[in-house]
C-alpha cells in the first residue's frame, strides 16, 4: 500500500515534468498564431479576437526566409551526407580491421583524434580550404560532412567489425566473390544496427548544424537553421510573428522524425553513447 | 586478404581524401596559422608567439569568455547529470506511463541550437518584460538562460544514458542487498551507483564537452550581449576571425588553446572516471 501510493505521487510529478518540459514549445506554438507586436509583450497569453492572426505570420515567414527553399537545402544535404558517411566509412572500417598496418593504425588513430577537436580550430582554414577546391555548393559540401563525420563514424563501425567473424568473408571469397560483392553481400547486412545508429547520429547533427554550412555555403544557399538565424536580420529588428512560424515550421519535421522512429532513436542514442 | 589490398582505392580513399580536405589539412594549416599574421592564408606572416602572448596581455576577450564558459559549464554539468540521474530512477520502476515520459523528455535534444536559442529566448524575456528587463540587461540573465536551455536540451540525452545503465544492475546483488537488510539510500550509494559508473563516465564526457564547444545556442539566445558579457570561447573565436579584419591570426591562437583547453578537460576526466570503473 505504501509503495502503491509512493508511485502515484511520482507519477503525479512525472506529469507535471512533462508540461514543463513539452511548455516551451507549445508557448512558442501558440504565439506563432499572433499578431508580431502582441508576443514580445505578452508572450503566455493566449491568443484573442483582437491579436489572433491565423497563418499570416507563416505566409510572411515562409517568403521572407525562402522557407521552401531552405527545407530542400536540408532536406539534400542531410539525406546525402547520411548515406555518404554510412557507405564509405564502413568499407573504410571494415579495410582496417582487416588490413592490419601501419597506415591503417594511424589512419584510425587519426579519426579517432579529431572527435576531440572542437570545430573552432578547423572553421576558418576548412572553409577557406571548400572554397578554393570547388566544394563550397550543396553538392561539395556532402564531401566536408563526410570528412567530419568519418570519425565518430568510423570508430563505431570498427567497433563492431571486431566483433564479426572472419569465417564467413573468407567461404565468400574462395566461392568466388571479390572484396566488393563480400563486403556488400555479407558484412554490411550484420552492420546493420550500428548502421542506425550512425545514421541517426548523423542525420540529428547535420539537420541542425548552423556554423559549418554556414560558412561553407551560407552566401548562396541556406539550410533551415541558416534561414532562422536570417531572420535576426541586422541590429535586432526582429519579425517576432514570422519568427515564432518558423520555429513552429523547423520543430515539425523534426518531431515527425522523432515519433516515426522513435524507438530506434533512443535505441542508437543508448548505443551510440556507450561506443562513444 | 592480399586481394582486399588491391581495393584500398575503393575501400579507404573516399573517407581518406574526405577526411584530409574536412579535417587533416585544415588541422595542420590551423596550427601553423596560430604562428603567423594573415588576411587570406596565401600572405601568411612568421611572427612566433605573438599572437599567443596577445591573448594573455592587450586581448580582454579571451580570458573572461574563458572564465564564463567554465563557469557555465560547471554549473551545468552538474545539474543536468543531477537531473538526468534522478529522472532515470524514476522512470525504472515500472511506473504507469514510463515510455510516454521518457520520450517527452528527450523531445528537447532533437531540435536545434539555434532553434532552442530562440525558443528561450521568447519565454525569458517574457518573464523579464514583467519587471522591465529583457535577457539582454544584465548578464547574469543570459549566463542563467544558457543553463536553463542546457538543462532543458539535455537532460532527457543523459537520462537514455542513465536508464540503459540502471536497467543493467545485476538482479542478484540488488536481490542480496535486499536480504542484508539494506535500506533504499544505502542501495543507492553501495550498489546501484558504483555500478553505472560507466554511465556517468559517458555522461560527464558529454556534457562537458558539449558545455565547453556551446556555440548555436548562444549565438541565438544572447549573441554575448551585453558587451560581449555572455559570450562563450566558441563565439568569441568566431568573432575574432569574422567580427574584425586583422586579427585573424589571433583567432586562431585562440582556437588552439581552445583545443587543449577541451583536449585537457576531458581526457583527465576519462581518465579519473575510468579508474573508479576499474575499482568496482
Amino acid at each position: 500500500m505504501p509503495q502503491k501510493f509512493k508511485n502515484t505521487g511520482i507519477f503525479i510529478l512525472l506529469i507535471i515534468l512533462a508540461i514543463i518540459f513539452i511548455a516551451p514549445v507549445l508557448i512558442v506554438l501558440m504565439n506563432s498564431f499572433k499578431l508580431r507586436f502582441n508576443i514580445a509583450t505578452e508572450p503566455f497569453v493566449l491568443p484573442n479576437s483582437q491579436t489572433f492572426t491565423g497563418f499570416s505570420n507563416y505566409v510572411t515567414g515562409i517568403s521572407t526566409t525562402s522557407f521552401l527553399e531552405a527545407f530542400g537545402w536540408s532536406l539534400f544535404i542531410t539525406v546525402f551526407s547520411v548515406l555518404a558517411i554510412i557507405i564509405f566509412t564502413s568499407m573504410t572500417a571494415w579495410y582496417i580491421v582487416r588490413i592490419k598496418s601501419w597506415f591503417t593504425g594511424v589512419l584510425y588513430y587519426a579519426l579517432v583524434f579529431s572527435m576531440i577537436v572542437p570545430f573552432q580550430m578547423v572553421m576558418f582554414t576548412m572553409s577557406k580550404t571548400a572554397n578554393v577546391l570547388g566544394l563550397d555548393n550543396p553538392f561539395g559540401i556532402i564531401f566536408i560532412y563526410l570528412g567530419f563525420g568519418a570519425g565518430l563514424a568510423t570508430f563505431m563501425f570498427t567497433g563492431f567489425i571486431k566483433s564479426v567473424p572472419v569465417g564467413v568473408e573468407e567461404a565468400a571469397n574462395i566461392d568466388g566473390c571479390n572484396p566488393l560483392q563480400t563486403f556488400f553481400k555479407i558484412v554490411f547486412p550484420i552492420l546493420k544496427p550500428t548502421t542506425i545508429t550512425v545514421a541517426i547520429l548523423n542525420a540529428m547533427w547535420i539537420w541542425n548544424d548552423y556554423l559549418l554550412p554556414y560558412l561553407v555555403i551560407g552566401n548562396d544557399y541556406k539550410t533551415i537553421p541558416i534561414a532562422i538565424q536570417y531572420l535576426k536580420g541586422g541590429y535586432g529588428s526582429i519579425d517576432m510573428g514570422a519568427m515564432m512560424a518558423m520555429l513552429v515550421l523547423s520543430i515539425i519535421p523534426v518531431v515527425i522524425f522523432y515519433l516515426l522512429c522513435q524507438k530506434y532513436i533512443i535505441k542508437g542514442v543508448a548505443a551510440g553513447a556507450v561506443k562513444g | 586478404m592480399r586481394e582486399v589490398k588491391r581495393y584500398f582505392p575503393i575501400f579507404v580513399m573516399p573517407t581518406l581524401i574526405a577526411f584530409l580536405i574536412a579535417f587533416v589539412i585544415p588541422f595542420l594549416l590551423g596550427l601553423f596559422l596560430s604562428f603567423t599574421e594573415f588576411r587570406t592564408v596565401s600572405d601568411a606572416q612568421f611572427v612566433g608567439f605573438s599572437n599567443y602572448i596577445n591573448i594573455f596581455s592587450s586581448d580582454q576577450t579571451f580570458l573572461s569568455s574563458l572564465g564564463f564558459t567554465v563557469a557555465f559549464a560547471l554549473v551545468s554539468v552538474v545539474s543536468i547529470n543531477l537531473f538526468a540521474f534522478l529522472l532515470a530512477l524514476l522512470l525504472t520502476r515500472n511506473i504507469f506511463g514510463t515510455k510516454l515520459f521518457r520520450t517527452v523528455f528527450f523531445m528537447p535534444n532533437l531540435i536545434g541550437g539555434i532553434v532552442l536559442g530562440y525558443i528561450w529566448q521568447l519565454i525569458i524575456n517574457g518573464v523579464l518584460y514583467n519587471y522591465g528587463y529583457s535577457i539582454t540587461s544584465d548578464p547574469k540573465f543570459g549566463f542563467w538562460g544558457l543553463v536553463v536551455l542546457m538543462n532543458w536540451q539535455m537532460i532527457g540525452y543523459m537520462m537514455i544514458i542513465y536508464i540503459a545503465g540502471l536497467t543493467n544492475v545485476r538482479t542478484d546483488i540488488l536481490e542480496a542487498a535486499k536480504v542484508d537488510g539494506a535500506g533504499y539510500f544505502t542501495t543507492l550509494f553501495k550498489v546501484i551507483i558504483p555500478s553505472v559508473v560507466p554511465s556517468f563516465t559517458i555522461c560527464l564526457f558529454l556534457t562537458i564537452t558539449n558545455s565547453f564547444k556551446l556555440f548555436d545556442q548562444n549565438l541565438a539566445l544572447t549573441a554575448g550581449a551585453p558587451a560581449g558579457r555572455t559570450r562563450m570561447v566558441a563565439l568569441d573565436i568566431y568573432e575574432t576571425f569574422y567580427g574584425s579584419v586583422g586579427s585573424e591570426g589571433i583567432g586562431q591562437a585562440k582556437s588552439v588553446i581552445f583545443f587543449l583547453v577541451v583536449a585537457a578537460v576531458s581526457l583527465t576526466q576519462l581518465m579519473l572516471t575510468r579508474r573508479k570503473e576499474v575499482e568496482n
